[in-house]
């Protein structure tokens, strides 16, 4: 895969741990004790680089989350989560995992490096991180950042991501990355001293700043829309999910207040009784069926918001290219004015209106002498002003070429994610079905008894 | 003579049951014989009917229907009834339309003996300068010697229901009498004549006519006919002629003050009725209130998923490699969405019903009791009076202080306290014949009561489970057709794919 504008501290120097990835490479995640069936990334193995002296697999897996107190920076208490992040290396040969490095992470520390991410590979769909706050809930679950299913759930997300980052042809061999994944300590301040901040562009940031691009380029354009769409269509799909997800809560539970009616009346029928008392018992069951169902439902909601929050790292390449454009045009405008100035000042024309033309009127015909210096000062400024152009322009094209394959990347795995989760939407649909009916049919059952 | 040989079937056949009736009137009516006679007795040569509560028990009618008719004197009386030779008997489900029911012919060992057909339909509006209300068309079929017709049509309103039913309840005051739907709207409906509202009316009202039918004494009641068979003008005079407002006010004072005085001793089996009663209308209120709840629940969610398959049709817009996969999901969601929707019609109409109708039942029951206690405590006040009366004529014989006397008492009291005595005894023993009568009919329509609240209860909870099985079972179909046609499907892409 193409490579990043050269930059060597940037590069991952040849490791023994450095994984090659190639489109359908990915590396077995060790999901703490569950095992996600969805979060397949590929079971390929990963593969060496050029510098590497055997064949190694690589495991992430984020394996625990832990409740720790301490002091921010504004030296007041907080209580944060730390995730436990734990690195194997696996013999090929024999299969055998070796644990290779483990240390604890914060969410903050994995925004620190995302950001890095999205600055340092501009025309990379950069993985997102899970969200910040639970949104889109429904009313069992809160929105404490601190409750443990929250945390449960944040932690899968984080896992994958490094996931996803680590199966990216690119990003994969970055060193900050390799850096998050074995330094614990001043990997903070190896990351800052990156000067990721100062490069990143203040531009990006200002999201409802237009950058009027006299050619944009179509493609980009129709991303974008994309973009936009799909984060809408998955916002709203969302919403109406949380909204079912609740009332069917609702049917279900109501249900259990048979059960204790049932057996309350079963007390007093002598011939009813046992099948009041049974039905009744199966009435329970069927209401607490439902928190495992709404459980597995919320992994199906998660891999919905990743791609949600895919859209905006769809969208965030797309204001790159955007600026790099409008830089550009700006460029050659620039070059194009010079260039004219400098005729007119050969020509002795002045066509167009310009400082230098008023200045003269006012003050009087500059020398000869004057008019070679400032004409030798405009061409170095053209000369300049044309590399820099064609170099603006080579990146330009590298940038959409890169980006393009990266996007063509991201849209195979968007297609095939996306899919799998639909089918293992229908697979929890089934489930919850067949526990359905065997209920039903216990309970009716009991009923024709009585 | 068909109604009197009926009575006297129905009597003999139901023993205790039936009594009642006939026992009351003849406490009210004479007062000249001491123990009313069976049922035969003053009607027909006494043949020696059953011995009045001699047993009780609650053999159905037919069985014993089947007992007589191998007696060939009751045969001739009962000539005109030959259906009932002929062992016509019908599916125990409500028919929709009374003539397939008499068309139906079934031989079973044990024949449900149905010759009465009531559907209650067409409501419609009237309006007058002073009310508007609604009136329900009864068809009644039968084949029933007592009735001029084999066919009538009438309209009634819910007024006239009222009518029957307290007709009814004062006929039979320790039978346990259908009920009706609510007077009025439960919860804050505006339009009082709102269309769900009144085909729940509708439905209920033809319930309260079929179970006054199925019921061995009900059936035979003579304003029950009249309501059924009577033009509106006929039922209006009909209506005139019962026991004046007066003496309903009588009776009414009469029953509040026994009901004051508290029972002494409510028999040992009537006490567990009771309590029966008391805790089965606590259950079956909660059960109302829960199915309810369910059934709004289930509407609720049936309202949200309506919007969840559009949704993944607006994405398939987008997505062009996955629009087949999202299309289907949406027609999946869509499916289920139908098939939610199905279970809950399914359950507004076997369950929802059932339930509250036996709210309803629940409310009769502890009337039923009261009633059965209020005519304990007329007896026991006179046999309070009678002690005490003779306790006083005891005393009298020796000087007495100046006391309050009671003022029947008074008024009654005359020169020859032994007539007054006597009188009083026979009173108590008219009364005591009457408390008999009530329990035995009290007991006997309990346990009838009871197998047909198990058998109604069971079958709607059966139907519930039914409903949400068969639920499952096509949303199950759905989602594994979908499965399928997705994991077939790539074997077809990856195929096209290849240039």
């Amino acid at each position: 895969m193409e490579q990043a504008p050269p930059d060597p501290e940037r590069r991952l120097q040849p490791a023994p741990l450095e994984p090659l990835g190639h489109p359908d490479a990915g590396l077995e995640a060790v999901v703490g004790e569950e095992v996600e069936a969805a979060r397949d990334e590929g079971s390929g193995d990963g593969t060496m680089t050029e510098n590497n002296f055997w064949l190694k697999k690589i495991e992430i897996s984020v394996s625990e989350a832990e409740k720790r107190t301490g002091r921010n920076a504004m030296n007041m208490q907080e209580t944060y989560t730390a995730y436990l992040i734990e690195t194997r290396s696996v013999e090929h040969i024999d299969g055998q995992s070796v644990l290779t490095d483990s240390l604890w992470r914060r969410y903050s520390e994995f925004e620190l490096l995302r950001n890095y991410l999205l600055v340092y590979y501009p025309h990379v769909v950069v993985p997102p991180l899970p969200e910040k706050r639970a949104e889109f809930v429904w009313h069992k679950l809160s929105a404490d950042n601190m409750d443990p299913d929250f945390v449960e759930r944040r932690r899968i997300g984080l896992e994958n991501f490094l996931l996803r980052v680590a199966s990216h042809p690119i990003l994969c061999r970055d060193k900050i990355f390799y850096l998050f994944l074995t330094q614990e300590g001043n990997w903070k301040e190896t990351v800052n001293e990156t000067g990721f901040q100062l490069k990143a562009d203040s531009r990006l940031k200002a999201l409802n700043a237009t950058f009027r691009v006299k050619n944009p380029d179509k493609r980009f354009t129709e991303l974008k829309h994309y973009s936009d769409e799909l984060q809408s269509v998955i916002s709203h799909l969302l919403r109406v999910r949380a909204r079912v997800a609740d009332r069917l809560y609702g049917v279900y539970k109501v249900h259990g207040n048979y059960g204790r009616v049932f057996s309350e009346w079963s007390a007093i029928e002598k011939e009813m009784g046992d099948g009041l008392q049974s039905a009744g018992h199966h009435m329970d069951v069927y209401a607490s069926s439902i928190d495992d169902i709404l459980e597995d439902e919320e992994h199906y909601a998660d891999q919905l918001k990743e791609y949600l929050f895919y859209a905006e790292a769809l969208r965030a390449v797309c204001r790159k290219h955007e600026l790099m454009q409008y830089d550009l045009e700006m460029a050659a405008q620039d070059l194009a004015s010079k260039k004219q100035q400098c005729e007119e000042l050969a020509t002795g024309t002045v066509r167009t209106f310009s400082l230098k033309g008023m200045t003269t009127k006012l003050f009087g015909q500059e020398t000869p002498e004057q008019r070679e210096a400032r004409i030798k000062v405009l061409e170095e400024q053209i000369n300049e002003g044309e590399q820099q152009l064609k170099s603006k322009n080579l990146e330009g094209r590298e940038f959409v070429k890169n980006a393009w394959a990266d996007i063509e990347r991201f849209k195979e795995q968007k297609n095939r994610d996306l899919k799998e989760a639909l089918i293992s939407y229908a697979v929890m649909q089934i489930s919850m079905c067949k526990k359905g009916i065997q209920v039903w049919t216990n309970a009716k059952e009991c009923f024709s008894k009585m | 003579m068909g109604t009197l040989g009926r009575a006297r079937l129905a009597a003999a056949a139901g023993q205790a049951r039936t009594l009642g009736m006939d026992g009351e009137r003849r406490a009210s009516q004479a007062l000249s014989s001491g123990l009313p006679e069976g049922g035969a007795g003053g009607e027909s040569p006494g043949d020696g009917g059953p011995v009045p509560g001699s047993s009780g028990s609650s053999a159905l009618l037919q069985a014993e229907v089947l007992d007589l008719d191998e007696d060939e004197d009751d045969l001739e009386v009962f000539s005109k009834d030959a259906s009932l030779m002929d062992m016509n008997s019908f599916s125990p489900m409500m028919p929709t339309s009374p003539l397939s029911m008499i068309n139906q012919v079934k031989f079973e060992d044990e024949p449900d003996l149905k010759d009465l057909f009531i559907t209650v339909d067409e409501p419609e509006s009237h309006v007058t300068t002073v009310e508007t209300f609604i009136t329900y068309r009864i068809i009644t079929k039968t084949s029933r010697g007592e009735f001029d017709s084999s066919e009538f049509e009438v309209r009634r309103r819910y007024q006239d229901f009222l009518w029957l039913k307290g007709k009814l309840e004062d006929a039979h005051p320790t039978l346990i009498i259908p009920p009706l739907p609510e007077k009025f709207i439960v919860k804050g409906m505006v339009e009082r004549f709102n269309d769900d509202f009144i085909e729940t009316r509708r439905k209920a009202l033809q319930k309260f006519l079929n179970r006054i039918a199925d019921h061995p004494t009900l059936t035979f009641n003579e304003d029950f006919k009249v309501f059924l068979t009577a033009q509106t003008w006929e039922l209006s005079s009909h209506k005139k002629q019962g026991p004046g407002l007066l003496s309903r006010m009588g009776q009414t004072v009469r029953a509040v003050a026994w009901s004051m005085r508290g029972v002494k001793s409510r028999p040992e089996e009537f006490m567990e009725m009771n309590n029966f009663i008391e805790m089965f209308s606590q259950k079956i209120n909660l059960i109302d209130k829960i199915s309810q709840r369910i059934y709004k629940e289930e509407r609720e969610y049936f309202d949200e998923m309506k919007e969840y398959g559009p949704v993944h049709i607006l994405w398939s817009a987008t997505e062009e490699d996955l629009v087949d996969t999202l299309k289907s999901v949406a027609s999946c969601v869509d499916k289920c969405c139908k098939a939610t929707e199905k279970r809950m019609s399914g359950l507004s109409e076997a369950l929802l019903p059932v339930v509250h109708e036996y709210v309803l039942y629940s409310e009769i029951l502890m009337g039923v009791m009261k009633r059965r206690d209020q005519i304990q405590a007329e007896l026991d006040s006179k046999v309070e009076a009678l002690t005490s009366k003779k306790a006083d004529t005891d005393l009298m014989r020796k000087p007495q202080p100046i006391r309050e006397l009671n003022l029947s008492e008074v008024t009654q009291q005359d020169s020859h306290p032994s007539d007054f005595r006597a009188k009083l005894t026979e009173e108590i023993g008219k009364l005591e014949d009457k408390v008999e009568c009530a329990n035995n009919a009290l007991k006997a329509d309990w346990e009838r009561w009871k197998q047909n609240m198990q058998n109604d209860i069971k079958s709607a909870f059966t139907d519930m489970a039914e409903e949400n099985i068969h639920y499952y079972e096509q949303c199950l179909a759905t989602w594994e057709s979908f499965l399928t046609s997705q994991t077939d499907l790539p074997l077809e892409e990856a195929s096209e794919d290849k240039p």
